[in-house]
């Protein structure tokens, strides 16, 4: 690992051992209880791409999949995480080839400033496998937890109905 | 957010005595040792030091997320089935469609796939003074007053109110319990008991601090609903300020029973309005036996709010309530919309 927050804070005395599954590779790592998955994703592993937004799960920019389904990582410990499959915006692509949702965002120039994109495409990612989305209007209800400033919402829906149209993965 | 120490939970058994020390704690919401489950509330809370335990005990690893039959004919739902999964399961749906209807009208996809059915009767209330800790707030601290009452209060209570607190329930799946008459099944150190959903959550009188009547040293293990769904006849309808994804300002679970055109038995059960959801047993009571029209539902929407009373900022409230239990009643009794 490069220089992280692990390798440059002193470890409270009452650190767990925590592994956790990441993007398809288990890590290790010494944490306090209240890490959250979210810090520790961008701050013990270098893992940016997954956004601190509001940091109160009002916004979603912090969407992860645990197990293939979307949740807040903000509101959720790492200590709880452990032997969870977890999936950020880093681990969709396969090699060089993007996912079919983040394929459909560039698409349909679905995001302004990108901070909520990661976000985005993980929730939708996790909406295309739910299966409850039928509609525009489903998945504007089924998205609503993820917040744009920018207001990309049109173009948001098109990327994702593009993907629920066609071929799912 | 403060330090705490973490432990888990490998059985009900373990987990009602890893909470045992708290018993001198006068409910769930004030004990020190917390269980965290879903933890969409409770880290909430943490980050904004509101609620300060020193040791959280994961119960996410207990066997409670089935949805069974009960003997009574009636379903019991696990107390850590995630709230997507529970309103999402098809005999949730086709049984006790008002019920799956008012989880999925409660906050995002994200959150319900986290949030637990047994934690969802235990979040706390979203009154803006709560939350604050630089304001009073008799609710997170006894005696130090009450924000709200003379400060902003569009989003709060207009009965069974207290000039202590005047915060409302902020769940819509507890709405649909209520009208369903629910019940909750939890166990403590002297075994297993069971709270009717409507003794579950309490008024605020001159103990705001304290929630609900589930004792610090009990366990939810699940939610017991009785055989009586109202499948054909029933809706739960919510008000609030954008389209998804917020509070209700005010919600209705209500549910018919219909002989004909007439009513043979009617429930209702408000969010929005009160410390807990509000059922008004007389009202319903005095529906039977009355048609199954718009007069006879206006009748009883003034009869449930003849006690109803506004603040500086949300005595709208109280029309709201009057049309959303007037639509839902329309909508329940299959009425076009007046």
């Amino acid at each position: 690992m490069p220089d992280t927050i692990t390798d440059r804070v002193p470890h409270a005395p009452d650190t767990l051992a925590i592994t956790l599954t990441v993007n398809g590779v288990e890590r290790t790592l010494n944490l306090a209880p209240w890490t959250t998955l979210l810090d520790t994703l961008r701050l013990h592993l270098d893992l940016t791409g997954t956004k601190k937004g509001c940091d109160h799960g009002q916004c979603g920019a912090c969407t992860v999949l645990v197990d293939g389904k979307r949740i807040n990582s903000c509101l959720s410990l790492a200590v709880m995480q452990e032997g969870k499959e977890i999936t950020t915006v880093e681990g969709l692509a396969r090699g060089e080839q993007l996912h079919p949702m983040q394929e459909a965002f560039i698409e349909h120039d679905a995001f302004q400033c990108g901070y909520c994109t990661p976000g985005q495409i993980c929730s939708a990612v996790g909406l295309l496998s739910e299966g409850k989305a039928k509609s525009a209007d489903d998945v504007r209800e089924l998205m609503s937890g993820n917040i744009c400033r920018c207001g990309a919402y049109p173009n948001i829906v098109a990327a994702i109905e593009q993907v629920l149209g066609g071929d799912r993965r | 957010m403060r330090s705490f120490s973490y432990g888990r939970a490998d059985s009900v058994q373990s987990a009602v005595k890893d909470i045992a020390g708290n018993q001198a704690a006068p409910d769930a919401a004030n004990a020190t040792v917390k269980l965290v489950a879903g933890g969409t509330n409770l880290l909430d809370l943490m980050k904004a030091d509101v609620m300060r335990p020193v040791r959280l005990v994961d119960i996410t690893r207990l066997p409670l997320k089935t949805i069974e039959e009960t003997a009574e004919g009636g379903l019991r739902l696990g107390a850590l089935m995630t709230n997507a999964d529970t309103a999402y399961d098809e005999r949730v749906q086709a049984r006790y469609p008002m019920l799956s209807k008012a989880i999925l009208a409660g906050a995002s996809a994200q959150l319900r796939n986290m949030a637990t059915n047994g934690g969802n009767l235990l979040q706390r209330t979203r009154c803006y003074y709560f939350y604050d800790t630089a304001t009073p707030c008799n609710k997170r601290e006894p005696g130090s007053g009450c924000g709200a009452l003379h400060g902003v209060n569009r989003i709060h209570a207009i009965l069974g109110v207290s000039e202590h607190c005047i915060a409302v329930h902020p769940s819509d799946m507890a709405v649909a319990l209520a009208a369903l008459d629910a019940t909750v099944r939890v166990t403590g150190p002297g075994g297993e008991r069971a709270i009717p959903i409507g003794e579950f959550h309490r008024l605020p009188g001159d103990t705001p601090h304290i929630d609900t009547t589930l004792r610090a040293d009990e366990i939810i293990t699940g939610i017991e609903l009785p055989a009586q769904g109202f499948a054909a006849h029933s809706t739960y309808l919510k008000a609030r300020d954008r389209a998804s994804y917020a509070f209700a300002l005010i919600s209705a679970a209500v549910a018919l029973e219909l002989d004909g055109g007439t009513i043979r038995e009617a429930r209702l059960a408000l969010g929005g309005v009160a410390h807990k959801p509000w059922r008004d047993r007389a009202a319903e009571a005095a529906l039977a036996g009355q048609p199954a029209t718009r007069d006879s539902f206006r009748a009883m929407a003034d009869a449930v709010l003849r006690d109803a009373k506004g603040y500086e900022h949300n005595s709208f409230k109280i029309d709201l309530a009057r049309s959303v239990i007037l639509r839902a009643f329309e909508e329940a009794a299959g009425l076009e919309p007046s």
